[in-house]
């Protein structure tokens, strides 16, 4: 008997992530994340023109997940890699994706000068306030009072400075034309970040400039809370240093559409 | 077409040279002495379609280097010696992933910042991989003039034939004399071995994954250092480049490369006239170290005189080319100082009457 329903496909695998199990902890904005960037790839329809450069920290890994070319960098220098790869190819999609250690500490001069340069790349800026893949020491976005491996007792402003507000900082510069910041800890908070990302990579499509969205992410294995709480502590303890919002906008999207 | 006979700086020389040989991509920082081919590349790269970019740091340039590489580009970095020990990790990456690239090292002195004299002190650096890790890189080390012209279409070469880092490792007076050089034609890029290997995105094909980082219980890391160490066997089999001049009826052969060996033939002529017979051995690959060539000459003469820019480096490699077999004398200067071809021969009068008064005798 044959039927005329047509069916539609709403969800679904994106193409741009592979089949493989992460070896991210339950409850890890990583995952999350990684979903969205597949995601905009996906409805961008740039995963086969795509080189993405993947930090030394958690998701060093991450080409085992994303379904389009990668190369690692040394810890920090992603942008740097990723200068080079785009001032060859300019015609091709580069993107990175960082942690706060690799893009804010180790990274500082290369993130500086590279959205500097207003280098037409997108950056994927994890914050999670600690040192993922090394066990949880103090990581230059940590709070004040926030405890790490290396600030027992709480992170204390006058022996280990403040937080660093790296995308309030990049906003200053005129190569930088877009940045957000969005979390990764409540659904609506979510459907933000995707459009962020989205608008992001729209931006290097139209030779902009340099842009980046900073999703705050949770990491419960260090923070050492229940993936939950973890949650919780971002929608409420994290967003006072770092409120969520547009912090840089030069693009012109908005008034266009 | 080749150029005209043409009289250039030697930085600018290896500038001209690396475009020729196809490098489009040049990322470096500058520091004296090398500062002169930064300078010529900015004005010469927009004229033939390439970029230049003057990074923020060593460390930023090399890994643009990476990301060029990884492209499939001819790509280069140059500096002196304190940004060349920056770029170490970016180096010991790429030999990890098997990245093509060369790398200039116009030496000064140091340790630290030393000053801008030319010196030979990074020989160990160059040659023993110079960032962590069991890696190789292969070194030219050019005599000046033409052979720097050669030399850098030579790394371009090896650097893709191995996918490895290649280094060109001369110093400050090399870099600054003037001399005549003739230019080989522009190559084309379309004649050289396609890069299947580069990251362009995965159209038409499937995703695809570049990195050092290799995990796994079962020995994988392993396997690679074994597999980049077989890599390093065929360099060391197949690319060993070395000079002898003078060498008939010559009671003693002096081994010095790059700027020294340019001192040391001074030194040569003006015993001549003495009637004192020396040759010369210069090694073109410091590493590899052409042993066996050198190993060979020291059969026929047993006396060595080995004189660098630089307290004794190369002279340790001497000694596993000839062992016991010879009688090794140094001499070495350190950075800061210009020797004059006067003081060598003052070195070689030395080592032929076995007095001491200039140099040491190597006990082996
Ligand atoms: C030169 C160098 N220094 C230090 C390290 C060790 N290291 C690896 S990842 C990392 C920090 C990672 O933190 P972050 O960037 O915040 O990423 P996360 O793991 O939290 O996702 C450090 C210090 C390294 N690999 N290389
Ligand atoms: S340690 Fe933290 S950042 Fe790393 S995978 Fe686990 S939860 Fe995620």
């Amino acid at each position: 008997m044959s039927t005329d329903i047509e069916y539609k496909k709403i969800f679904g695998w994106p193409e741009s992530l592979k089949h493989n199990p992460t070896h991210y902890c339950p409850g890890c904005g990583h995952s999350i994340a990684h979903r969205l960037v597949a995601e905009c790839l996906d409805e961008m329809g740039l995963r086969e023109k795509t080189i993405g450069v993947p930090p030394v920290g958690c998701s060093v890994l991450a080409y085992n997940y994303f379904n389009f070319d990668m190369v690692e960098a040394p810890h920090g220098r992603a942008l740097a890699v990723a200068t080079g790869i785009k001032r060859v190819q300019p015609d091709k999609f580069v993107l990175t994706y960082q942690g706060d250690g690799d893009l804010a500490a180790i990274g500082t001069a290369e993130t500086i000068h590279a959205a500097n340069r207003g280098e037409r790349i997108s950056a994927i800026f994890i914050n999670n306030a600690i040192y993922g893949m090394t066990g949880g020491q103090m990581a230059p976005t940590t709070l004040l009072g926030q405890n790490a491996t290396t600030a027992p007792g709480g992170r204390d402003a006058r022996l280990h400075g403040q937080p660093i507000d790296i995308s309030r900082m990049l906003a200053v510069s005129n190569g930088v034309v877009f940045i957000e910041r969005c979390a990764l800890t409540s659904v609506k908070q979510i459907r933000k970040a995707k459009k962020a990302i989205k608008k992001s990579f729209q931006c290097q499509l139209d030779d902009l400039g340099f842009s980046l969205v900073e999703l705050l992410s949770p990491c419960p294995t260090n923070w050492k809370v229940s993936p939950k709480d973890s949650w919780n502590w971002v929608n409420e303890e994290m967003v006072k240093t770092y409120p969520l919002g547009v912090i840089k906008d030069t693009t012109g999207y908005e008034d266009k559409k | 077409m080749p150029s005209e006979k043409m009289l250039m700086n030697g930085s600018q020389t290896v500038g001209e040279a690396a475009v020729r040989a196809g490098c489009r991509y040049y990322f470096g920082y500058p520091i004296t002495p090398q500062n002169e081919l930064p300078e010529y590349l900015s004005a010469r790269m927009p004229e033939v379609g390439g970029t230049f970019i003057q990074g923020e740091s060593e460390v930023a340039s090399i890994n643009m280097v990476l990301g060029a590489s990884v492209s499939g580009a001819r790509t280069m970095t140059s500096s002196s010696s304190p940004g060349i020990s920056l770029k170490q990790e970016g180096i010991s990456y790429m030999a990890g992933m098997e990245l093509p690239a060369v790398i200039i090292n116009m030496m000064r002195g140091g340790p630290g910042l030393g000053n801008i004299a030319p010196s030979a002190a990074d020989y160990f650096q160059a040659t023993r991989g110079g960032g962590h890790g069991d890696y190789r890189t292969p070194v030219l080390a050019p005599g000046g003039g033409q052979e720097l012209v050669d030399l850098t279409f030579e790394a371009f070469d090896l650097a893709d034939k191995y996918r490895n880092p290649v280094m060109i490792l001369g110093d400050g007076l090399m870099g600054q004399i003037m001399e005549p050089v003739v230019f080989p034609d522009f190559i084309d890029l379309k004649d050289l071995p396609e890069k299947d290997w580069a990251l362009r995105g995965c159209k038409g094909r499937e995703a695809r994954a570049i990195f050092s980082m290799i995990l796994g219980q079962k020995g994988e890391l392993y396997r690679h250092n074994l597999d980049l160490q077989k890599k390093y066997d065929r360099m060391t089999a197949e690319e060993q480049r070395w000079e002898i001049k003078y060498a008939e009826d010559a009671e003693l052969i002096v081994v010095a490369y790059g700027s020294a060996a340019r001192i040391a033939e001074s030194a040569i002529e003006e015993l001549k006239a003495e009637g004192i017979n020396a040759g010369l051995f210069r090694p073109i690959t410091l590493w590899p170290f052409p042993l066996p060539a050198l190993r060979e000459l020291s059969k026929k003469v047993p006396k060595l005189a080995v004189f660098e820019l630089c307290l004794g480096q190369m002279v340790e490699d001497v000694i596993l080319s000839v062992g016991e077999r010879s009688e090794i004398y140094f001499h070495g200067v350190p950075g800061g100082i210009i020797p004059t071809p006067a003081q060598v021969a003052e070195f070689l009068r030395s080592t032929v009457k076995g007095d001491g008064k200039v140099g040491r005798r190597i006990e082996v």
